[in-house]
């Protein structure tokens, strides 16, 4: 109870550092980096998979992340709150970048293996097949491995 | 009690005083956000992990292509999906807005505020029900993929389900936003938060606005870009 009571006695005077002006600012460059990353993505529309596809990815994650930081920091405020309580925040939060490189390295490693050595997902990765909105392609059951 | 709290007021770990200088209720919404981060990180990394483990996935610009009035050849990638990212970012600064007003404890532009950010949320949950139920007509759903992978192959029902059970999560969070919302917008118009003397409340309803907003970023970028 004690805390609230300190903290109310100085709610009024703390604006979080900013008026409108910043709202608004903030805003417009969210807008501009949700442009950038709408243009990128048309760019990458029938773009051949390589380098160029892989760089261009890479982009969109990078301004994702910046937008994340504005909206954070900006609206939530987070930026104008004491260190203390950013630190408990974002520190647990980098478990996720282990989840990340850890569980995309593993899906990846699955991949190549079941394409090196389950026959039927080798085959199906190379068979094309028309199919319409509403009809369904009935599963194949995996056949046994041929050495 | 009282008296070694305020001598020890630079203090911050000395105990008697909040270390974070925020409110108790603002502290326990940024630890209710940060678990609700970490479930939505869990989905999105499950997703690409299955996404990484699939020789091909569907093409987002070919699944998401239609807009509301258009024909069965509709062929307008982005384009309604950039439309509902656009609202739900006006949507988060007019809440941003409605926390500055209640800073100023101006109650009439709390409330203006607070209408906007609701009709927000009210539109990109329209959106969003037309996009489900224009798929819904197209063949997908739950345990039903009428999309196949970019390279032509057979795909699995991986995609639908990840992106139904992702962005139905993620709805979910915006209808409840709305629910707080037209609840906050109540309580200031009965003069609850004038009669507390602070406007904290609109503050917090904020944070999980905002939360939902920032959620829509990477759900946006995941589904429908990369």
């Amino acid at each position: 109870m004690e805390n609230t009571s300190t903290y109310q006695a100085t709610a009024t005077h703390d604006n979080h550092g900013g008026g409108t002006k910043d709202i608004w600012r903030t805003f417009w460059i969210l807008l501009i980096l949700t442009l950038v990353e709408l243009a990128l993505g048309y760019w990458m529309i029938g773009m051949s998979h390589g380098w160029l596809r892989l760089t261009v990815k890479g982009s969109i994650i990078i301004l994702m992340m910046a937008k994340a930081f504005y909206i954070v920091a900006y609206f939530m405020h987070l930026g104008s709150e004491i260190k203390n309580l950013i630190m408990t925040i974002m520190v647990p939060l980098c478990f996720l970048l282990w989840g990340i490189a850890a569980f995309l390295y593993d899906g990846n490693a699955y991949k190549r293996n079941r394409l090196n050595y389950d026959r039927y997902k080798k085959e199906a990765s190379k068979t094309k097949v028309e199919q319409k909105a509403g009809e369904k392609v009935e599963e194949k059951k995996p056949g046994p491995l041929e050495q | 009690m009282e008296t070694t709290a305020i001598a020890a007021n630079t203090k911050w770990w000395n105990g008697g005083k909040s270390p974070f200088n925020v409110e108790y209720g603002k502290l326990m919404m940024w630890y209710f956000l940060m678990s609700d981060a970490f479930t939505f990180g869990a989905f999105l990394i499950a997703y690409g992990t299955i996404r990484f483990s699939s020789a091909s996935w569907p093409d987002p610009n070919e699944v998401f292509r239609s807009y509301p009035g258009a024909g069965e050849g509709a062929h307008a990638p982005l384009l309604f999906v950039s439309i509902m990212t656009f609202i739900l970012i006006v949507s988060s600064v007019t809440m941003v807005l409605a926390v500055h007003a209640g800073h100023e404890r101006d109650k009439k532009s709390v409330a203006k505020y607070l209408v906007w950010t609701i009709i927000g949320g009210l539109a990109f949950l329209g959106c969003q029900a037309w996009e489900w139920t224009h798929l819904h007509h197209e063949g997908a759903w739950w345990g039903r993929n009428p999309f196949i992978n970019a390279d032509g192959t057979a795909s699995t029902t991986n995609f639908t389900n990840f992106f139904f059970t992702i962005t139905g999560f993620h709805g979910f969070h915006v209808f409840s936003g709305v629910l707080i919302n037209i609840i906050m917008l109540i309580m200031n118009l009965t003069g609850v938060f004038e009669r507390k003397g602070h406007y904290l409340m609109i503050e917090k309803a904020g944070l999980y606005w905002h939360f939902v907003d920032l959620v829509w970023v990477f759900v946006f970028t995941c589904f429908y870009l990369l």
